[in-house]
């Protein structure tokens, strides 16, 4: 190990979801020299759909149209939730900047000003949402004026079933019509995944190929709905081409993850933050954290096992929750085992969770996590930061259900801002 | 409806009784709450007793089981998996009550060969280092559904009649006789009567309720046992603890994965049988002293069922009170044409149907004799796939690429959830994700249902099975009915596969949400 080479950098983002790669994002652009190591990461499982915050209070279930409203509301009712520590002008603006980079990034979104926006899910049921990827926008608006609409679903392409759909939400929409298409090119037989379908999409030649057998059952259609395949580098321009192709209005319904939907996100982030100078350890992790005694930390990195050391001046913890390995469970207790900070928690497995899944109040061991300062600092045993420049961001933080509230993304990119503020001005 | 005999429960008993009436020519109609097994036939270890077990406490039981395993072996060798079992105390345990255990079993003629320890841990590499005595035994593991299903494919195909989700509602009662038998389906609503010669409750925990229907009083207790069902399978054998009967004192494998149980409670009601997380962090804990790494291993889920046990015999532990069935002639209560069937054992439901199927024929004047045992089940292949292992196995040899797997962690494909439909409507049920999942392994493997739900509802509607809002329903009620048995086992990996469930159905779906349109 004594060979082991040493990279240096301002700021260490550990984590590479949602809220890892904001925060890398956010400091690569206040321009700390930043690095970022972290497995897949949650965000391949994304619908690709912008959550800011939607249904509060979880027990009533209650769907707010307006999510500034919402958060007031939210800060004023659960003052330890991570939104009631950020200015909202500060969300905000964190919000916006990371819509103008995946713009810049050929990922274009959009939504109601200051609104929520119903998205048709492949189940048939509507999820309240912030920002919708431009290649989903049109379905809300179509159903809206049940507009006559073709539901396409593709041969082999498994757990999408526009039967399904138009049966959920076709009472009263006499235009509604489905068709399953084998996908040109493709054997008739077998199973297609999405990503292929997506890349196949980004040839002209396939584009033209699928219009064309989606042309004749049209039938007066005037719009098209169709499971998120169209592209992953550039879907509003393979989306705009394809519209243009069939003559009628295009929007995509995200399919159960992992599907493009993530993958298009995961992929704009590495080439935008790669563009910015950050130094990607991807498919990494850290095994080991260790206080620099001249401050910063020493983070031993690698794949499979430690391979390099990362010599960080301050870190942001985004490792996520159980899935990202952020929290990790036995039988008895929660545990952060990175750092070994306190996680905040219900006291006892048997109070983890509801014996109703889809209880409305949600299940208490979602809420578990860090607790920290009002600057992102996670807070050691005696309830004071555990160090200086440990920050941390995202759905390991204490006192919220991003799932039943919606308020995923919002949450991650607000969070990892602040966290990105904090460390810039402790560095300084 | 008119029919020679009535039979309510479709339990291993009934759906037992229903195929020996069968063959020997009586016609039946089963009518049945919910599902095949929705008790404690579905509920249970799937152990098929040697006897060796109640060689101490109860050898009437003991012998019974030796008798009824041996010819299950023989007659339905396609539901059992003969793996053998293995009798094991460790340090601390009761050194006499192991020393004399293989006087017991000879005295109920139950093969018992003693085995060195070193010989056990060869056999068992899992068993702990600590053990004190080792004994071989018979034991073997039964798959109760498919057993259940081949029986009552068997009676239908023999000319029974069988009705889910059908609830009896009343009787009434002319001249100490059921004359009629009212019902209602309980998912179409749909109210019928059923006017039966002779009336057979045979409702498992819930046969109280139904004689107290008819006017008379059976005296039930409810004995809730849950059980954890391991990732991968942990032993070849049967292993038990040598011991007087107790909780957590034995691990059946079964196909891929290895059962662990059981506890014993006593309840009032039957309102909420689940199993706690107390009673797995429980059974883990206990269950240790045998099988050491049972405190590192993955647990895919847990699950209870009621032991309706017959009241009146001996106080103290219910695993005192006779495992024994009991053959209830109402006439004694003047109802002349109504029988219980009551208590017993997976093991011995063939002997118990016999029984009763013998006094139903005498009242009825059939003098055929029994065929059951005699005559070998027939294996129906709808029923099949709910052995682990069969549809990977078909789907690689089938090399069909068409055929799309639907449920992934098991490996089960379309023809498959196909054959299981085509089961069910044979057996007049509706082809839910609930009733598939109890016929196939579906919902069973890692992702329990989290994925598979969601491919096989939107297969459903593909194929026309479902219509409307329909599906959303089913979808629900199926995800409920898993995480009743997740929830006591939810850390590590199981608590990230929770999560990313909850990520899929909550925070996408919203399934949580009442209907936003």
């Amino acid at each position: 190990m004594t060979d082991t080479p040493l990279i240096q950098c301002d700021l260490c983002v550990i984590g590479s979801g949602m809220a890892g790669m904001s925060a890398a994002l956010f400091a690569a652009k206040q321009g700390l020299s930043t690095s970022m190591v972290g497995r897949t990461g949650e965000i391949i499982f994304s619908t690709g759909l912008l959550d800011l915050m939607a249904v509060h209070p979880v027990e009533k279930g209650e769907i707010w149209d307006d999510p500034w409203a919402c958060i007031d509301q939210l800060a004023k009712d659960l003052p330890q939730h991570p939104y009631a520590r950020i200015p909202t002008a500060a969300i905000r603006a964190a919000f916006d900047a990371l819509i103008a980079f995946l713009e810049s990034m050929r990922l274009p979104y959009t939504g109601h000003p200051d609104r929520n926006s119903l998205v048709l899910t492949s189940v048939g049921t509507f999820k309240p949402t912030y920002r919708v990827p431009v290649t989903m926008w049109a379905g809300s608006e179509v159903f809206r004026r049940k507009a006559p609409c073709l539901l396409v679903d593709i041969q082999g392409l498994k757990g999408f079933s526009a039967l399904q759909i138009a049966a959920m939400v076709g009472s009263g929409w006499p235009g509604l019509r489905t068709v399953r298409i084998g996908f040109p090119g493709v054997a008739s037989s077998g199973e297609v995944f999405p990503e292929r379908l997506a890349r196949s999409l980004e040839a002209a030649v396939n584009r033209e190929k699928l219009a064309a057998a989606i042309q004749p059952r049209l039938q007066g259609a005037e719009a098209v709905g169709l499971p998120a395949i169209l592209g992953i580098s550039n879907p509003a321009k393979v989306m705009a081409d394809f519209q243009r192709r069939l003559g009628v209005t295009v929007f995509e319904i995200p399919t159960m993850p992992p599907g493009v939907t993530g993958q298009r996100l995961k992929e704009a982030f590495e080439h935008g933050l790669r563009n910015l100078g950050a130094r990607l350890f991807l498919e990494n992790r850290v095994f080991r954290a260790d206080a620099d005694p001249k401050g910063g930390f020493r983070l031993h990195a690698g794949r499979t096992d430690p391979e390099e050391v990362i010599a960080a001046r301050s870190v942001i913890l985004a490792t996520g929750r159980f899935m990202g390995g952020g929290l990790k469970a036995d039988r008895h207790v929660v545990r952060e085992p990175l750092f070994n900070l306190p996680v905040h928690q219900p006291e006892g497995r048997d109070r983890w969770h509801r014996e109703d899944f889809l209880d409305r109040r949600g299940h208490a061991v979602n809420r578990a996590g860090l607790e920290t300062d009002p600057i992102f600092r996670p807070l050691d045993a005696s309830g004071r930061p555990a160090h200086r420049r440990l920050f941390a961001a995202g759905s390991i933080l204490a006192h919220q259900d991003w799932m039943r509230m919606k308020c995923g993304s919002g949450l991650a990119i607000a969070t990892a801002n602040a966290a990105v503020e904090g460390a810039a001005r402790e560095l300084s | 409806m008119e029919t020679q005999v009535l039979i309510i429960g479709g339990g291993i008993t009934g759906v037992g009784l229903a195929r020996d009436l069968a063959l020997r020519g009586v016609e039946s109609v089963l009518v049945e709450r919910r599902d095949i097994n929705a008790g404690a036939s579905g509920a249970n270890h799937g152990l098929l007793h040697s006897g060796a077990r109640y060689v101490r406490s109860d050898p009437a039981a003991a012998v019974e089981c030796r008798e009824e395993s041996a010819l299950l072996k023989r007659l339905a060798p396609h539901c059992i998996e003969d793996t053998g079992g293995l009798f094991v105390a460790v340090e601390g345990d009761d050194e006499t009550y192991a020393a004399e255990f293989p006087a017991f079993c000879e005295r109920s003629g139950i093969a018992c060969h003693p085995i060195s320890l070193g010989e056990a841990r060869e056999l068992e590499p899992v068993l702990s280092d600590r053990l004190m005595a080792a004994y071989q035994v018979e034991d073997a593991s039964v798959d109760p559904f498919h057993l259940s299903l081949d029986n009552i494919s068997e009676a239908l195909e023999l000319g029974s009649r069988v009705m889910l989700h059908t609830r009896v509602v009343g009787f009434n009662r002319e001249n100490g006789r059921i004359r009629r038998t009212r019902l209602v389906n309980d998912e179409t609503g749909e109210e019928m009567v059923i006017e039966a010669e002779q009336v057979v409750n045979a409702a498992g925990a819930w046969a109280k309720g139904v004689a107290a229907l008819a006017g008379v009083e059976v005296d039930l207790f409810y004995s809730k046992g849950s059980l954890l069902i391991t990732d991968q399978r942990l032993t070849r054998r049967v292993i038990n603890r040598l011991r007087p009967a107790s909780d957590a004192d034995i691990l059946v494998p079964g196909g891929t994965v290895s059962i662990l149980g059981t506890t014993s409670i006593r309840m009032d009601t039957l309102d909420r049988i689940v199993p706690t997380v107390e009673e797995s962090d429980y059974i883990i804990n206990a269950a240790a002293a045998m099988v050491p790494s049972l405190e590192t291993t993955r647990y895919i889920r847990a699950y209870a069922g009621v032991r309706p046990l017959v009241a009146g015999k001996i106080p103290g532990d219910d695993r005192s009170v006779s495992r024994g069935f009991a053959l209830l002639d109402h006439a004694t209560d003047g109802v002349f044409n109504f029988v219980s069937i009551i208590g017993g054992k997976l093991t011995t439901y063939r002997l118990m149907a016999e029984k009763t199927a013998d006094l139903i024929c005498n009242r009825l004047g059939v003098s055929r004799p029994c065929l059951t045992a005699v005559k070998a089940l027939k294996a129906f292949p709808a029923n099949q796939w709910t052995a682990a292992g069969l549809s990977p196995r078909l789907w690689m040899q089938a090399h069909r690429p068409d055929d799309l797997l639907l449920c992934e962690c098991e490996m089960v494909p379309a023809s498959a959830v196909d054959a299981v439909i085509g089961g069910i409507r044979h057996q007049g049920g509706t082809p839910s994700l609930y009733a598939i999942g109890r016929r196939s392994r579906i919902g069973k493997g890692t992702c329990q249902g989290a994925f598979c739900g969601l491919r096989i509802n939107a297969y459903l509607y593909d194929q026309g099975k479902l219509e409307g809002r329909r599906g959303l329903d089913d979808l629900r009620s199926f995800l409920s009915a898993r995480w009743r048995g997740m929830r006591p086992i939810l850390w590590d990996t199981a608590l990230l596969q929770e999560e990313l469930q909850e990520a899929l159905h909550c925070g996408y779906l919203g399934l949580e949400l009442g209907e936003i349109r």
